[in-house]
Parts: structure tokens; sequence; C-alpha cells
């Protein structure tokens, strides 16, 4: 179980890493899927199975292609490079993500959280879970799934065909 | 660990079988004669095309992104591969025994579109791109049919857990603690009163305990079809249009391990639709009065007979999807990319909108 933990871990950190140094816009997509995937390998670990699935369908299955979509169609024709981050704003960046780690450090070391978390537990949180999107968190719900489809018609009208 | 090895040995020994069956399946459809040369009835001929393509050169274009390049079949494969961990095999010998079961199935297939744009892109060659594009595109539009006719499955059964859902659907269901009480009635309505629940066969099978589930089967078909990439929703592939598609530049060790990953999620949805809707690894022969056919092909679970029998089962439901889905392949001229989408969104997605609204009033009745 440790091992698996620290395996997950260290996955998730080294091609973070990858994601950070990498100018290949391209290369850090796809060390973003490695990313995501030990993360949901942690969920796993940490007893919630159904956020790990999630973790996977939305990040990887809809943004990360999305992403790597998009990389792909602005590769400027002709010199047949994919785009290359630029270095702009790198001391601000550098304060802002130094400021972060500060913050969450603090916060971290305060929270006393059990470390590694490991206490999977035979249930599954799929029950749990439907059960108290159906009672407690219904308008929650209900709210979300009513922005998802006016997204949803917004996409379908702007792709559309345009009579003029 | 058994069912890991198992699959894994399995799937290449199927995978040349497969080769072979389709090349004298499509001979016969066409009335040649298919491979003849090698061993009785060019039975080897896929052995031997294997053997030349280990031996070939494994070429990596000038201009290719190398690492991409060279990791994308294996990341393929691995998604691929990784959804067969949680298919039931048997009454006792599963994978993995998740409660997420087929959400998890579904989700980490998915992760194979990520190595299919690795592989177009980093081939730097624009047939591969536009290849990997279309096949990009026509995977996620079909992914909603498909999670749609699962959830129609998912709905009737209230459980995600394949191996759950096969119990359900034969004699052996109340040898589940879950399901000790549970009663199987005809069609599923409970109040015809008619129960089934010793009789099993095909009169337990989701099919019949909800008989629309068959024009659900018939959806889960065609979106599965176009997700393994196949005829007719080959046009990621397109050898007329495309040359090869995504996997233009590839040669040697990768393209077979390419193709063993095409090959293999032809045999995973085969086995999820013959889980969902043909009882898993139930048998076909239903309990006629004091003619236990039901009893005699299908052993306890547990038992030595059970697994074997199970395995058979299973196994032959899967081949016989296989089967459909070659035969489809070498019968039905490819589709243009608008009707692909017209199929997708505007038949296909209302269509089983609409029956996942009646499975779920069906449960009520």
């Amino acid at each position: 179980m440790n091992i698996a933990f620290y395996c997950f871990a260290a996955l998730t950190v080294l091609s973070a890493l990858v994601v950070l140094w990498t100018r290949q816009l391209l290369y850090s997509a796809f060390a973003l899927l490695f990313t995501l995937l030990g993360m949901s390998g942690l969920y796993v670990l940490a007893g919630a199975d159904y956020v790990a699935i999630v973790q996977i369908m939305i990040y990887v299955g809809g943004v990360l292609v999305l992403l790597i979509f998009g990389i792909m169609l602005t590769n400027r024709p002709g010199t047949g490079h994919a785009p290359i981050s630029g270095r702009i704003n790198q001391f601000t960046g550098i304060l802002a993500a130094g400021g972060l780690f500060v913050l969450f450090f603090i916060v971290f070391l305060k929270a006393n959280l059990p470390f590694p978390a490991l206490k999977s537990s035979p249930h599954s949180s799929v029950t749990p879970i439907g059960i108290g999107l159906m009672t407690d968190y219904l308008l929650p719900f209900e709210i979300a799934g009513i922005l998802l489809m006016v997204a949803l018609m917004g996409a379908a009208y702007i792709a559309g065909r345009k009579r003029l | 660990m058994i069912a890991f090895l198992f699959f894994l040995v399995f799937l290449l020994v199927y995978m040349v079988f497969a080769v072979y069956a389709e090349r004298k399946l499509s001979a016969f459809i066409q009335d040649r004669l298919g491979p003849t040369e090698i061993g009785p009835y060019g039975m080897f001929q896929t052995l031997a095309d294997l053997v030349k393509l280990l031996q070939k050169e494994d070429i990596v274009p000038v201009k290719a992104d190398k690492w991409v390049f060279l990791a994308a079949p294996a990341v393929i494969f691995t998604a691929i591969f990784a959804g067969f961990a949680v298919m039931p095999l048997t009454p006792t010998l599963q994978g993995s025994g998740a409660v997420v079961g087929v959400f998890y199935l579904l989700t980490i297939v998915s992760i194979d579109i990520v190595g299919l744009l690795a592989a177009g892109w980093s081939s730097n060659n624009k047939y591969s791109l536009l290849g990997a594009m279309r096949s990009v595109a026509q995977i996620v539009s079909y992914e909603i049919p498909v999670g749609l006719s699962v959830l129609c499955v998912v709905v009737l059964c209230q459980t995600l857990d394949l191996q759950e859902i096969c119990y359900q659907q034969g004699i052996y269901i109340r040898t589940l603690p879950v399901y000790s009480e549970s009663t199987n009635y005809l069609f599923g309505i409970k109040r015809l009163g008619i129960d089934m629940t010793e009789v099993g066969g095909f009169l337990t099978w989701n099919v019949i305990r909800m008989p629309l589930f068959f024009i659900v089967y018939i959806i889960f078909f065609i979106a599965t079809l176009a997700e393994a990439n196949r005829a007719p929703f080959d046009i990621p592939e397109a050898e007329s249009e495309l040359v090869g598609g995504f996997h233009t530049e590839y040669s040697g060790f990768r393209w077979a391990l390419l193709f063993l990953a095409e090959y293999g999620m032809m045999l995973l949805v085969s086995f999820l639709g013959a889980v969902l809707f043909f009882g898993g690894w139930n048998t076909l022969f239903p309990n006629i009065g004091p003619v236990r056919l039901a009893d005699w092909t299908s052993g306890m679970p547990g038992t030595i007979y059970g697994n074997i029998t199970g395995a058979f089962w299973i196994i032959l439901k899967a081949f016989i999807g296989v089967f459909i889905q070659m035969w489809v392949r070498w019968t039905y001229p490819r589709l243009r990319v608008d009707q692909l989408m017209h199929l997708c969104w505007k038949v296909l997605t209302p269509l089983s909108l609409l029956l996942l609204f009646i499975s779920a009033l069906w449960k009520l009745l």
C-alpha cells in the first residue's frame, strides 16, 4: 500500500515538473496526462474511487484533449514546429508561486493531516454520493445541470451555421 | 493476477486467430480464397506475418518527434488493456472487483484518445495528423451514445459492478449475498408474476428482462464500432484518402502493437456487450421443468466446472460479437464525415436518451 502511494506520488510530482520545465507546449500537455493519472491513483488510495474516475473522465477525456487540440490547431503552418512557451512575467510568476507554496505549506502543517492518508475502505463512495446529490445537494446539482446545458446550447449556437 | 496474465496471453493468441479469421471471412464474402499457403487452410499465415513484423526495422522518421512517437503505441495499448481489468471472466475470476466497474472501463478507454493524438502529431505527417483528428472527433462524439446505452443497463441493474450485473442475469443470482432476496420476473415486470429465478438461461438475460434493450444493444453496437475505428466508421484510416491514417508512419513492432490495440478494442467492447445485454458468463439454456439444462451447462460459482463453463460462455459470446463486427466491416461501405456526425448526434443520441427514459420507467413497473 505504501509503495503504491509513493509510486503514484512520484509519478504526479515528476510529471508535474516536466509540465513546468519543458518549453514545448505539447510536451507539457502530454506530461499533464501522467500528472492527472497519478492524482487519480492517489484518490483511489484515499478511498475516493468515484472522484478518481471522474478526474480521469473530465480532465483527461475532456480538458486535456481540448488542450491538445487547441495547441495543434494553433501550430503555425510552414515551420512545422509546435508552439514554444515564452519567458514572460518571470519575476511575478516566481513571486506568486512562492507565495502560494508558503501559504499551502503553513495550512497543511496546521491542518495536522494524517500522512500518507491510507485508509481505503471496502465500501464504495458511489452510493453515498448518489444519495447525497438527490437529497441534500439537489439544488446545487440542478443549478449545475442547467448551467451546463446553457453552455452546451451556447456552444452549439456559436459553432452553428450563421445565416447572413 | 491470474486474470491479468490470462487476458494478456489470451489477447495475443486471440489476435493471431482474429486476423486469420478476418482474412478468411473477407475472402468468403468477396468470393476469394484468402490465405491458403502456410499450414493447413493457411492457418499459420498470421504467425508468419507476425514473425516478419517483429524482424522488420523499427523506423522513426527523421523529422518525427522521437520520444512521443515511440511512446504513443504503448499508451494506446495500455489504455485498452486496462479496460480488461474489471471484466468478469467467470463467476469468481475478475481482475479487479471495483464497484465503479463499467464507469472505470468507459473512462480508462478514453485515454486512448490522447495516445492517438500523440501518434498522429508526432509523426509529422499531414495524413497522420488528419487521421488522428478525425479519429478523435469520432471517438469523442460516439462516447455519448455508448455512455447513454450503458446507462440504460445501469439504471435497470442499479449497479456499476460488471460482476453483479452478470449475477443478476442468471440462475445463481441468489448465491450473491446482496441479491439473496431478489427474484427475476419475466420481462422484469413484477405484476406478471411469472418467477424466472429458477429457470435462468436466456430468459433472464437483460435483453429479455427489458425487451427494448435489443434496440439499446444495436445503438451500443454501432457506437462501439465507431469507438473501435472499425468500418463502416473507419474514416480515420480511410486507405483511399489518408494512406493509413494516424499509423501511416509506424512500422514493425510498433505497428503490430497498434494493430493489437485495435483488435483488443473490438474484443473489449464485445465482452462488454455480452456482459451488459447477453448474460455475461451465464448459460444460454434455461431449466425446463425436470430438464435442468441451465444447471447442467453452468456449474456453481466457485467450482472448477463453474469456472470452465463461465469462461466458455462469455468468450463464446464475445467471439460472436467480434464475428458480427467483421461481417459488418466487409458488408457496408464507409460513411462520410457529415453522415457520421448526423448519425451520432441526430439519430443515436436522441434515441438513446428516449430509451434511457423508458428504461427508468420500466424499473417502476
